[in-house]
């Protein structure tokens, strides 16, 4: 990068979906100069929209650093999360920054996700102890490897990201998609929990895990390298399992 | 005022339309292809399958079968099959990764582009038997 692209005065083109219910019919894009510096992130030039050029501005945001989740946008067409977006990897191109896909426009950049919150909710998302113990018994023992088993899975910061990537979402948001299916996959494969046959009805319905066709892109956007693909299409596995036992085991077939 | 208005307010969420969803990433644009090479892979199952139903009718019908896979025009669809069945074969196993549990091997966990190329291989190597078996028995 030359030495003047750092200057003090350089500036960046960016281009921001807005939609504002009470007054648009339907969202369009608004164009803002924002100055520009190598350690800005996508986030820091909304932020500077917000205070010094446009305060109606609406766009969500929390930690900046990659942990809350909630600052997941549609940059440049791709999902990814505003504060970990630089904006030198689009200087001196503009930058064109959307609400998340798939999801209902709430208001600008602001997206509706009480689907996904709802569907947090329905799949018991804590450990059902497989054998209740008292304080006296002492803690739940793990061994690294029962660890390694879900570790990754427990990575989810709930961005969203993976379903602004998923079509299948997109085209059916009754499919229970990547990131709750990776969490559900997270409490059932860890060892303390015995709370499989409570998630099961959701993960193996067609609206489960059978609602994905393996287009993966969810992982190739997880900032967190949970890989929710592979967690769908590990139960795929399981879930086929689970029907065909049902006629080999006794009285199975009745369930 | 009820829950309704209560929550809503001046909302009105906007939907966006899906129309042409898959060719506004190249990503999706990879992945439409996969799904489409499928078609064909299971259109030459079906080519296979009247062969099979051919040679069972006796050896003048398998003969004239096998002839009528050597006009021009059934080349031609082999070598398309063919170039699409490898593009498929490498979609396959490039994605085999994400379907299975983690691999550990001494305490490590296998690396994606490991479990791709093993499959792969594994492919080449059936290959090369099924053609071994073929061109051996031609003999
Ligand atoms: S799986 Fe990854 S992309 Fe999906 S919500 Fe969790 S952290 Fe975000
Ligand atoms: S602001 Fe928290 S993840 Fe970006």
């Amino acid at each position: 990068m030359a030495e003047g692209d750092r200057s003090p005065g350089a500036s960046i083109e960016v281009e921001v979906l807005r939609y504002r219910p009470e007054q648009d019919s339907e969202p369009f894009y608004q164009s803002f100069t924002v100055p520009y510096a190598e350690d800005l992130s996508v986030l820091q030039a909304l932020q500077h929209i917000k205070d010094d050029l446009d305060s109606t501005l609406s766009f969500r945001w929390s930690c900046r650093m990659a942990i809350c989740g909630s600052c997941g946008l549609m940059i440049n067409g791709i999902p990814k999360l505003g504060c970990r977006t630089f904006l030198r990897e689009y200087y001196p191109g503009r930058v064109r920054v959307g609400p998340l896909n798939h999801f209902p426009i709430e208001r600008d950049l602001v997206v509706d996700i009480e689907d996904f919150v709802g569907k947090l909710e329905k799949i018991h998302p804590y450990i059902i102890p497989r054998e209740p113990r008292t304080l006296d018994q002492g803690e739940y023992l793990q061994t690294p490897r029962q660890l390694q088993r879900y570790l990754q899975f427990s990575n989810c910061i709930n961005c969203t990201l993976c379903y602004a990537a998923c079509p299948q979402y997109g085209l059916d948001p009754a499919f229970l998609g990547p990131g709750i299916t990776a969490l559900l996959h997270r409490y059932n494969a860890d060892s303390r929990d015995g709370g499989q046959a409570k998630r099961a009805a959701i993960m193996h319905a067609e609206d489960g895990v059978w609602g994905c066709t393996a287009v993966s892109y969810c992982s190739e956007v997880c900032p967190k390298a949970v890989d929710p693909a592979n967690a769908i299409n590990q139960n795929k596995m399981a879930s086929a399992m689970d029907y065909f036992l049902r006629f080999v085991k006794p009285g199975g077939a009745r369930k | 005022m009820s829950a309704e208005t209560r929550t809503m307010g001046k909302r009105r969420p906007y939907r966006r339309a899906m129309d042409g969803w898959w060719t506004r990433n190249p990503f999706f644009v990879r992945y439409m292809i996969r799904e489409w090479t499928a078609v064909l892979v299971a259109a030459y199952a079906l080519v296979l399958l009247v062969g099979a139903v051919r040679l069972a009718q006796g050896e003048a019908a398998y003969s004239a079968w096998f002839e009528s896979m050597k006009s021009p025009f059934a080349l031609a669809f082999h070598w398309v099959t063919l170039a699409v069945f490898l593009y498929h074969t490498w979609s396959w196993f490039e994605i085999m990764p994400r379907t299975m549990p983690a691999i550990f091997v001494g305490g490590k966990r296998l690396a994606r582009g490991v479990i791709t190329a093993a499959g792969i291989a594994a492919a080449l190597a059936c290959c090369a038997i099924v053609l071994a078996l073929a061109l051996g028995g031609g003999r």
